[in-house]
């Protein structure tokens, strides 16, 4: 763990995160969640009447996520409205914050989770999941449990946490690999897998250990925004 | 084959079946179904492959146009993989805008090929900077029981050991009419696999049909291919709203190796 990193921080050190909750005062649930450069903001709003009804559930009430970047919150522009990249996050969010979710006490109803990048530095889906799990619970969404995610990379033969955007742009040896992940706060049960890169599968275990220990510092900064707007 | 959802009957029987280690195919649950290849279906693709998994069958072909570059990767060739579920394959898909299932498939797909390092884009350009290939990937699933990311991987696999690179004409047009001996700059060495699994309940199992796909609590796949002599996981995707434990991940990872070599053998006798 010698080697430093560009910013200072050593292969298992998370970037500097900030929370916040209530940023969206028209939201029934919003927060902030910045890593590093990445800052994402999450809206809630339901649950509420759902249309179309063919969509409606009797037995219970659904969640509805849309992530995407703002336009400029990229190098290029980015065209705005939904990419195949973002219409494939959206449903990847829904996945990770489901099963931390209990909508049966509302049936036929929708939650609607909205999350925008404003500034794009790697992580951004992880940024979003942070932000959005904090904004279901502002929002009063009967939870079980916070959402915590994490993105653990690699870079050539090392595995390293919580990468920013010069980092991923690495090249040369085993290349960058970007393996984001979520989890229920506190448990061993991972709510979002995704993998991009070259990694050995004898590493899995490591990289799960790396992601818990991330998770636990991330959970006490969702905490602590939660104690903040509940102590205003 | 019926579009009805599985009844709590098929679940039970199918909870009762796994217990004892068997599916409703006579499989174990980490046994993947029987494959086979047919290659060079369509003469004028410059690669192509039928290839079948049980019941489920898919076709990929290859079509290479010269381009221009993306701005980002001056010096490589582009790789652009697409698949369509039409209506032919399965009372499940229907015509109009892609959904989910169709956005996934190739997105999946372009990974495991992409980061694997199979084909080698840098030797795909024609003029630094200017023009270079695109390799065009199409997948079509022609029956739909189930896992169709495997099997469509395979068929892509295949399908590009055996593409050509057309002739270029003057100004950059290719003769597509005169065969070429070109072949496309692909790695001898490595290739992805994908291996997709599903949990019910407390079991996890390989290879799901389409049944097993629609009674599953989630699934997850993973792509791997050897690169430098070792084995590699290149894509993964997680896909439902269960959890999967550590328990299971690493137990996924650690059986990833040894069906890799396995389906590796059972390819090899067609190429």
């Amino acid at each position: 763990m010698a080697m430093k990193r560009k910013d200072g921080r050593s292969l298992t050190d998370i970037r500097k995160m900030e929370a916040k909750v209530g940023v969206i005062p028209n939201a029934d649930g919003s927060a902030m969640f910045k890593m590093g450069d990445t800052i994402a903001i999450a809206a809630v709003y339901g649950p509420k009447h759902l249309h179309p009804q063919h969509m409606q559930n009797p037995q219970t009430g659904i969640l509805r996520c849309s992530y995407d970047l703002m336009s400029f919150s990229v190098n290029d522009r980015k065209k705005p409205g939904p990419s195949r990249r973002s219409q494939e996050l959206s449903k990847v969010t829904q996945w990770a914050l489901e099963p931390a979710i209990d909508l049966q006490d509302f049936p036929s109803t929708v939650v609607d989770v909205t999350i925008q990048i404003i500034q794009a530095d790697a992580g951004t889906r992880t940024a979003g999941i942070n932000a959005a799990s904090l904004a279901l619970a502002h929002a009063g969404i009967p939870m079980k449990n916070l959402v915590c995610s994490i993105a653990i990379g690699k870079l050539d033969k090392d595995i390293v946490v919580d990468l920013d955007k010069s980092e991923e742009d690495f090249e040369g040896g085993e290349g960058p690999t970007d393996f984001p992940l979520a989890k229920l706060a506190n448990t061993d049960q991972y709510t979002l897998v995704q993998l991009d890169g070259k990694i050995q599968p004898d590493k899995v275990k490591e990289v799960l250990k790396l992601a818990d220990d991330a998770c636990a510092k991330i959970y006490e900064i969702q905490k602590n925004a939660l104690k903040e707007i509940v102590e205003q | 084959m019926s579009i009805m959802e599985p009844t709590n009957i098929s679940k039970e029987t199918l909870k009762s079946m796994l217990e004892k280690n068997k599916r409703f195919d006579g499989r174990g649950s980490m046994d993947f179904r029987n494959v086979e290849i047919e290659l060079n279906i369509s003469n004028k693709a410059e690669g192509s492959a039928r290839v079948r998994l049980g019941k489920t069958e898919v076709l990929a072909g290859i079509k290479l146009a010269p381009g221009n570059p993306y701005p980002d990767s001056l010096d490589k060739g582009n790789l652009m993989v697409s698949g369509d579920l039409t209506p032919l394959a399965s009372p499940h898909f229907e015509s109009g805008p892609p959904g989910f299932a169709a956005i996934e498939l190739p997105r999946l797909l372009d990974r495991a090929i992409r980061e694997s390092g199979m084909i080698d884009l840098k030797k795909l350009v024609i003029r630094a900077g200017e023009k270079v290939w695109t390799v065009f990937i199409d997948v079509y699933p022609i029956n739909d029981d189930g896992n169709l990311l495997d099997v469509s991987l395979i068929a892509c696999v295949v399908a590009l050991k055996k593409t050509m690179i057309p002739n270029l004409k003057e100004n950059d047009l290719p003769d597509y009419k005169t065969p070429s001996k070109t072949p496309l700059p692909i790695s001898e060495e490595t290739f992805p696999l994908s291996f997709s699994f599903f949990k019910f309940g407390n079991y996890l199992a390989m290879d799901p049909t389409r049944e097993e796909e629609e009674m599953s609590d989630v699934r997850i796949n993973f792509g791997i291919s050897k690169w430098n002599g070792q084995y590699m996981i290149n894509s993964s995707q997680k896909s439902g709203s269960s959890p999967f434990s550590r328990a299971e991940l690493e137990k996924i990872a650690e059986i990833l190796p040894q069906k890799f070599d396995e389906i590796n053998e059972r390819i090899k006798n067609y190429l």
